[in-house]
């Protein structure tokens, strides 16, 4: 093996290990808090997009002046507006919209109770997904999606929702589906024939029992539900899938100004939450980050200082035998970036391992190991070791040879 | 070789002004074998790492050949170090936690040498100071004498020109002084080294060929 500043760093960390323990403790623990936290968020943040996907709409276009409780409550004098939007908006190839649901609904009476007829377009006839459920949804996703340690996922399951979603695939101009409760107000079937506004329908499904509005909903065939209603051609609302990341980027603007009369939110204002979690998180990661950095860089200029303070005699001895200052801060230098790759791989390590042990408790969420997070984890120790020894190591080089001449 | 012209070094310690040495002139021939004597505090070993470039004098000028050393750049002060002086110091100063030979090959890692050839020069010095079979030994592992000769070996490394030696036997029984003094004289005689050595036993004086007296940071004869 070949002799060189390598060796004598490695020599030397290695005879003084204890103290090297101690020295890379700042580094290490800062960074597995930085990459543990890191890990869950990230892990949340994807919890949270598929929920959001799932959940499917969470843009929704409403008449100029209407609020959410005008949709919900589809009032007899409810505004509406042109089907024709749906076009416009597609036409228009804003990127982050996945898929539009335009519905109609009102508010009818049924043998003396009063129930809401959705109008609804089915896949097949408008090449997108059927978010039906979204609004229904939305009351029992958004806590979970807001707060993802309450986990209510098993009610309600991804193959469950697709399985659905598909079945609204096709919907006749004289199928109707029925919500549960109102299936059992009228006391009808799968198979039953329901009449409504003196047109007979076939009930295709009965809807499971959601707990929510739509549990007291008929769905219909959006144009059926028209010709029925007298209003054609206008819908209450179009809602729309929208991307996360581009609704963050203004992709309610770019709607706005597409549809200048309606008025355009996002349902539950989830995507705010989203957003605004995110950016604390980030702040919040940001302002750990800096701490550790000074609290490390402080902690390992300490240790370094100690191991130039007890080296003086060799660093004396070294260059007083023609050892110039750029090898000494060589050995220094080494020494600092061997503690900076160790403690950076030893807190990613740490890190992403608590990560994955706290965060089902922490989080209700599956963690697993970042791959990015190492590189991260090792130029940013790197950063703090050498910001901490670079003082020491400018020190060492300067110490006065005399020393050599101390007796011992 | 060693010219040394109105030497003056006065150290400033809490406003005390200690003179360790005053305006000291004298020539150093090569291949000499000098012995710097004096009580203790007489300024022997400020004037001995004064001739190796590490110690700024507050006036006069050392010169090595044609070199003046203190108008030299650090880095070019450092090379005159490593290449021309070999230091013996009391003290052994060897790097604990490296074996002889890694000791050994200190001054060459500074060279842009070949690894496996620094290895085999090392290992032929230590073979030479009779330490062939504690190569690999820790400083902690030898004994004192051992310590020295090794110390001796590091000093060889760059095969260097001047040998500075600051009581190299001082920490020492007798009989092992005289081991060491023998390589001392070897060095100068068979390898014309220069050598310069700093002692305050009369025996150890008697050894070379010229005796400076110091008193007071003055040399008395
Ligand atoms: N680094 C220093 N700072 C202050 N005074 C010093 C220093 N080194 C040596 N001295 C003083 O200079 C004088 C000469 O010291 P030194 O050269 O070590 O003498 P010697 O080697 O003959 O004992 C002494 O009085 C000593 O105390
Ligand atoms: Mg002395």
């Amino acid at each position: 093996m070949a002799f060189t500043f390598r060796t004598i760093v490695l020599k030397e960390i290695y005879q003084r290990k204890g103290r090297m323990v101690s020295g890379l403790l700042a580094i290490t623990l800062g960074i597995a808090v930085i990459v543990a936290i890191q890990s869950i968020t990230s892990v949340s943040r994807q919890v949270v997009a598929k929920k959001l996907d799932l959940l499917g709409a969470n843009i929704m276009v409403l008449p100029q002046g209407a609020t959410v409780d005008d949709y919900f409550s589809a009032d007899v004098d409810a505004p509406t507006f042109p089907e024709e939007y749906v076009e416009r908006i597609a036409a228009s190839m804003i990127p982050g919209v996945d898929n539009m649901s335009p519905k109609l609904s009102r508010r009818i009476e049924i043998d003396g109770s009063s129930v809401i007829l959705t109008g609804i377009l089915p896949a097949n006839e408008l090449a997108s997904k059927p978010i039906w459920q979204a609004s229904g949804l939305m009351g029992a996703e958004l806590a979970l999606a807001c707060a993802p340690s309450q986990n209510k996922e098993s009610s309600l399951t991804e193959a469950d929702l697709k399985a659905q979603r598909k079945a609204v695939d096709s919907l006749g101009m004289n199928e109707v589906w029925v919500g549960s409760q109102i299936a059992e107000r009228l006391r009808v079937n799968t198979g039953s024939i329901l009449p409504i506004e003196g047109r007979t329908f076939k009930v295709t499904h009965v809807l499971p029992e959601t707990g929510t509005i739509d549990d007291n909903r008929i769905f219909a065939h959006l144009h059926a539900a028209q010709l029925l209603l007298g209003i054609n051609g206008q819908v209450s609302n179009i809602e729309i899938m929208g991307c996360c990341s581009e609704i963050s980027d203004g992709l309610l603007g770019k709607l706005r100004n597409i549809l200048p009369d309606t008025r355009i939110t996002t349902i539950g204002h989830i995507v705010n939450t989203q957003i605004e979690t995110n950016t604390l998180m980030a702040k919040v990661a940001l302002v750990l980050l800096v701490i550790i950095i000074l609290v490390g860089s402080f902690s390992i200029g300490n240790y370094m200082w100690a191991n130039v303070e007890e080296r003086r005699r060799e660093i004396g001895t070294l260059i007083t035998i023609g050892w110039g200052r750029r090898h000494i801060y060589w050995l220094f230098l080494a020494k600092a970036i061997i503690l900076g790759l160790v403690g950076g791989v030893l807190g990613y390590v740490v890190g992403t391992v608590s990560a994955v042990i706290l965060g089902p408790y922490l989080a209700g969420l599956e963690i697993g190991p970042v791959l990015a997070y190492f590189w991260w984890s090792v130029v940013v120790a790197m950063v703090i070791s050498l910001a901490g020894s670079w003082y020491p190591t400018y020190r060492a080089a300067r110490i006065d040879p005399a020393v050599i001449m101390q007796e011992v | 070789m060693f010219d040394i012209h109105g030497l003056t070094k006065t150290y400033t310690r809490s406003k005390q002004h200690v003179h360790a040495l005053r305006d000291i002139s004298l020539r150093i021939t090569a291949g000499s074998f000098v012995a710097v004597t004096g009580p203790s505090g007489s300024g022997k070993t400020t004037l001995l790492l004064t001739l190796g470039g590490l110690i700024q004098p507050s006036a006069g000028n050392v010169t090595y050949g044609d070199q003046n050393l203190y108008t030299l750049p650090a880095s070019q002060l450092a090379t005159f170090r490593n290449r021309t002086i070999g230091f013996v110091l009391q003290t052994f100063n060897l790097v604990p936690y490296l074996t002889a030979v890694e000791n050994v090959m200190l001054p060459m890692l500074p060279r842009e040498t070949n690894g496996m050839d620094t290895l085999r020069h090392a290992l032929d010095l230590l073979e030479k100071l009779g330490l062939a079979d504690r190569a690999t030994f820790l400083p902690r592992e030898l004994s004192v004498g051992q310590q020295q000769r090794v110390a001796i070996a590091r000093a060889l490394a760059n095969d260097p020109e001047v040998i500075l030696a600051d009581e190299p036997t001082g920490n020492l029984d007798p009989s092992l002084a005289n081991e060491i003094l023998d390589v001392l004289d070897d060095l100068n005689r068979s390898y014309s080294k220069t050598v310069v050595m700093v002692t305050h036993s009369p025996q150890a004086a008697a050894r070379a060929r010229e005796v400076l007296k110091l008193r007071d940071g003055m040399l008395v004869s």
